[in-house]
This record gives C-alpha cells, structure tokens and sequence, in this order.
C-alpha cells in the first residue's frame, strides 16, 4: 500500500454547515445569477439592441412628426404613449426573454454550469426558479431602459404632467407579459441540452411563430386566438385605448376592461366607411378582421401561460438527467 | 461521530437497450481512500452521477451516510463534496465570489467562511487567483477551483470523478497531496480515476468495474497478491549494480522467492510465497546478502498488470 498513515483524533466534519431552506438558497441563487447576467456580454448586447430602437424611434417622430402619417401619433400624449410604447414594449419583452430565458436551462447542460450547481445540496426545482427570477430581473432592467426613453421622448413632446394614468396599467401589464414569455422560454430551453436550439426555437416562436399562429387563427380559421400569447400582448397598448370617432371626430375612450375580447380592431377601415345609427361607440369604431383582447381577457391568457409553462418546465427540470 | 459511508445497492442504469452499469453493489464505510477504476465506458461516471443525483437510477438505489440520495438529495449531498465532470463555472465570478455562493447555498456560518475559502484555495495554489474571473482561466486553473468548491464545507464524504483531470504533473502531484490530507482528516473518498499510478499512491481500497460490471472490490494489498498470479512481487532497489550471475543465483535461493528478475542493473523483482512475514523474513536476508538493498517497494506496474489482465478477460 505504500503509505504509512498518519492517524490522528477524528475532526468533525461540516465545519457548523447548516444548509439553508430552499426559499433563502433561491434567494440566494437569484442574487448570484443576475450579477452574472448583468456581467454578461448579452445583457450590453440586448441594452445596445432596445437602445438603437429607442433611438430610431427618437430620431423618426422627431424628423417626421409634422408629417400626415404621424401626426395622428403625436397629436395626444395617449396616442404617443400607445402607439410607441404599446406597440414596441412587447418586442423588447420578447427581446429580453430569448436573451436571457432561450438558453437559461439548455445552457446549464451544454456549457457544464449544471454539474456545478447540481453537485450542491439544492433542489432542482430551487435552481430553476432561481435561474428565472435572476432572468426576470434582468429583462425587467432592460424593459426598464425602454421606458427611459420613451418617457424621454414624450416629456420632451408634451411635458411632465401629461403623462397618462394608462401608463400605470400599461407597465403592469407588460410585467405580467414579461412573466409569462420568460416562463415559456424556461419551458421550451428544459426540453433541450443544446444552448443554440432552445435560443433558435424561442426566438423563431416568438418573434414569428406566435404572430404566424394568431393570424392563422383569427383570419383563416376565422377563430378568436385567445390561446396565442401574442394576442393577449396587444392589451399593453390596448390599455391605451382611444381612437378618433371617424363621425363626429371626438377622441372616444376604447378600452375593454373585460374578459371578452372584441372582433376588431379601434378605428379599423370598416370603422371609417360609414357612420352607423346605432350602438355604442366602441363597437361602432371596431372593424375586423381581427380580435382586440379585453384587458382581463388578456391578463388571464398571460396568467394561464405562466402557470402551465411554470409547471411542465419545471417537471420537465426534474427529470432531466446531466448524462 | 458517525462513520461516513456510500452505498450502492443493486444500482443499474439503461440508456435505452445499453446496459450502463449492471446491478452494482458497493458499501464503502470509514475514512479511507477508495479508487474507483474502470476504462472509458465502464460505468464509473453513470455510477457517481447516480450517487449524487444527476442521473436516475433504472433499478437499485444509492445512500450517502444513509440517506437516500433520489429521495433526499438535498439532505444526501450536505455533508458529501462533490466533482464530476469538471464543470465550468460561470466566466464573469471570481473564484472568491464562487466559493461565496458555494458557502452560501451550502450554510457555511459566515465566522468560518473567510478562513475556510482561504485554507481551500492555498491548499489548491490558487490564493494569488482569488479576485480574477474565470473566464481568463485555463482548464487546469478551472479545476483545481472545483476542487475547493467540493472541500470548502469540509465534507465527510468526498466523490471525485477523475479529480487530476487537465491538471499538469505538479498539479496532480498536490490532488494527491489533497486526498492524503482528507485521509488525515478522517474522510471517505470515492474516486475515480485512470491514473493507476494516483490510485496506488493514495488507496486504500480499489473498486475495478468493466461494462458495467463490478469486477472486484478489495484493498489495494489484497487485490496486489490476490491477482498477481497469486504470488507477491515486490521490487528491491540496489544503491550499486548487482553484480555477477552468482549473487542473483543467491537472490533466488533465499526462502520462499519463487522468481527473481534482474529488471535494470540496480532493481530487482521479486516473487515470494507467503505474507507479511515471509516478506519481512525476505527484507532481513536481503539485507544480511549486502548487496547494497536501499528500497524494498510494490512494483509500480503491479496494479497496471492486474487492470490489463481483469479488463482483458472480459473482451
């Protein structure tokens, strides 16, 4: 055997280590994954990517905002809110999560951070809901320079006081968004051991398979798309909702707080061919052929989202095997 | 104190129709050094990946100090220190923020935690690295910094899967260093390895596994006589050339060596009859010989001949 051993007095082991609960590691977790995300070459890249589309949006309502085609845009701080931030935020949002979410889970297979974590006595369940909070954080940094410069641009056009009440529900709604994409992307990145594929196919979904689904939905099947969560994210705009009565020319409120959503859309081209004699005025500016959500309407898609990605992302998480 | 121990009991992995590990059973009790050796696809990694909860078990069940690891892997893996596949750390933490998390997520009092990431990285020469990150690290640097991740709590069970991995000779010089100081400490260690030379360095046991089979399990000693022909070897070192054919005749004549090999001028090899005593006997006329006897060793080839010939037999 070679070695003469040395035995001496047996020390106790575990130097007094009490391994916290799992709610204080995912606590943990979170804090020490979102320095890493902060630190990380994505996250400049993503603030690079919604700083330029601040900036063109800057510099195109700036150039053209006394042009016919935007006029319309900027005549109310409602329609600039709407239209700039309702229209560009869920973009981001989608941005931030195949960013950080695309390959949050795949990554922690391919590039070997998993057998890092996974040798510690942490639950996997603590290690995935730790990863998306740090994820969720991260996003909601960079949704936040968003809001930055829109804000910017709309103070600049129509000063501090006009900033809408809708704004409020509007950022709400754009977290609960945020959520519920980030959840999806998790979901879909635990199904792969390849960084690149759980990136491609959250970006390729996102960006246009969800838009691609919803249209096929509501103009071929002639369906409300009420289970495409890129049609509960037109609410961060919807909540906005105004549009210019094409009969008499008064702003009218549009918004559909409800669980329903509407065929049509706000002053659509059907809205503005004729003036009908009766019904209310929301339904006399709508014109299809598409859905507009209800806000509840959407914040329930957006919730359902969440929990059932959240559940099958995480089951998926436990059985995965580091082989 | 409870003595730290693993158990595997009928632990079997199917990937599919491949039959990765084949109803292993290992009870591995005490502070000692056990070498767990294998060729490539033996099963050694499936085997310690099961042990601490990677991968799933298709039958059979595995226990750190008792606990169920697939049942409580949280409680199973507190007091177990763990290194499997050299993992990489994320790029942009230090070193000192990796152990920070490592303290963190295991509940190192933080009193401690200052003292013991210091003692872990001198023990790894890595102390004048602590504040750099680890994307600028080689992959030696990288895993030395594994090995005090699985030693900052000072676990009572440590598993190392092939811990001397792409680390330079001076680096797999102090793992060794490292385990011999954990044997001092009274720890169970359950490594993996293909360095023989590692494992007969610093085992006490050795677990030798091919196709997914346990092939033997027994002390590094016993395994020696047992397999090698059943006949101890050992080698002697001469501080001058032996000399004529005559004084190797004498060499063969002394009681209870059956062969003796003139290996290199000033080196012998040895078979013997008998144990302890006949090799201390065999020692004592060696030295009554003068023939310059200045180291009497195990062959360093002995536990090579045994793999090479207990792997070749199942082919």
């Amino acid at each position: 055997m070679g070695e003469t051993e040395e035995k001496t007095k047996p020390e106790p082991a575990g130097s007094g280590s009490h391994v916290p609960g799992s709610f204080q590691q995912i606590l943990k977790l979170t804090r020490a994954q979102f320095q890493e995300y902060l630190a990380s070459r994505r996250f400049v890249i993503l603030l690079g990517i919604v700083a330029m589309i601040g900036l063109i949006i800057t510099a195109v309502v700036g150039a053209f905002h006394d042009r016919a085609f935007l006029h319309a845009l900027v005549s109310s701080p409602l329609a600039f809110y709407g239209s700039f931030w309702g229209g560009a935020a869920s973009f981001v949002i989608v941005l931030s999560a195949v960013f950080f979410g695309g390959d949050a889970i795949a990554g922690e297979f391919q590039n070997k951070t998993g057998y890092f974590l996974m040798g510690l006595p942490i639950r996997r369940t603590t290690i995935y809901v730790g990863k998306y909070i740090a994820a969720l954080l991260a996003s909601i940094c960079v949704l936040f320079v968003f809001f930055l410069i829109i804000l910017a641009n709309g103070v600049y056009y129509f000063g501090g006081d006009a900033l809408p009440w809708q704004f409020g529900p509007s950022l709400l709604l754009s977290i609960i968004y945020l959520v519920a994409v980030l959840s999806t992307t998790f979901l879909f990145s635990s199904l792969f051991k390849t960084s690149a594929y759980g990136f491609v196919l959250t970006a390729i979904l996102f960006i246009i398979g969800f838009s691609l689904l919803q249209d096929v939905v509501q103009s071929i099947l002639d369906y409300q798309p009420w289970m495409v969560i890129s049609y509960a994210s037109s609410a961060i705009g919807g909540v906005f909702g105004t549009a210019t009565d094409p009969c008499t020319g008064a702003v009218i409120n549009t918004i559909n707080w409800g669980l329903n959503g509407i065929y049509g859309i706000p002053g659509g081209p059907a809205a503005r061919a004729g003036c009908p004699a009766t019904g209310g005025p929301r339904e006399a500016l709508l014109s299809g052929p598409t859905w507009t959500p209800g806000i509840a309407e959407a914040v329930v898609i957006m919730v359902g989202y969440f929990v059932i990605t959240s559940i099958v992302g995480l089951l998926s998480f436990e059985r995965e095997e580091f082989a | 104190m409870t003595h730290p121990s693993i158990e595997c009991v009928q632990l079997t992995k199917n990937f599919g129709t491949f039959t990765a590990l084949s109803r292993l059973d290992l009870k591995l009790e005490g502070a000692k050094c056990v070498g767990f050796l294998g060729p490539n696809g033996a099963g050694k990694t499936t085997a310690l990946k099961m042990l601490t909860d990677m991968i799933f078990p298709s039958s059979g069940e595995c226990f750190i100090n008792g606990i169920n690891v697939r049942e409580e892997r949280k409680k199973a893996l507190a007091e177990a220190g763990v290194l499997i596949e050299s993992p990489e750390i994320y790029p942009s933490l230090t070193p000192r923020q990796a152990l920070e998390m490592v303290c963190d997520l295991r509940g190192v009092p933080q009193n401690l935690r200052r003292d013991r990431i210091e003692e872990v990285l001198s023990e790894v020469k890595m102390q004048d690295w602590v504040d750099k990150r680890f994307g600028k690290f080689s992959k030696g640097m990288k895993q030395r910094i594994n090995i005090a991740a699985a030693l900052v709590h000072d676990p009572g069970v440590v598993i190392l899967d092939e811990p001397a991995t792409g680390l330079d000779p001076r680096g797999m010089a102090e793992v060794r260093d490292i385990v011999r100081g954990l044997k001092r400490r009274n720890r169970l260690i359950f490594m993996s390895s293909h360095i023989l030379q590692e494992v007969t360095d610093v085992c006490d046991e050795v677990a030798l596994i091919d196709k997914g089979k346990l092939l033997f399990y027994d002390t590094l000693s016993n395994v020696t006589s047992k397999f090698a022909d059943g006949a101890p070897t050992i080698d002697v070192g001469l501080s001058r050339p032996l000399g004529d054919e005559s004084t190797l005749k004498q060499v063969e004549g002394l009681t209870g060596v059956t062969s003796c090999v003139l290996l290199e001028p000033k080196r012998l090899r040895l078979k013997f009859k008998g144990g302890p005593s006949a090799q201390e006997q065999l020692l004592a006329s060696l030295v009554e010989l003068k023939i310059g006897v200045i180291t009497l060793s195990e062959p360093e080839s002995a536990l090579e001949e045994i793999y090479l010939k207990q792997i070749s037999k199942g082919d």
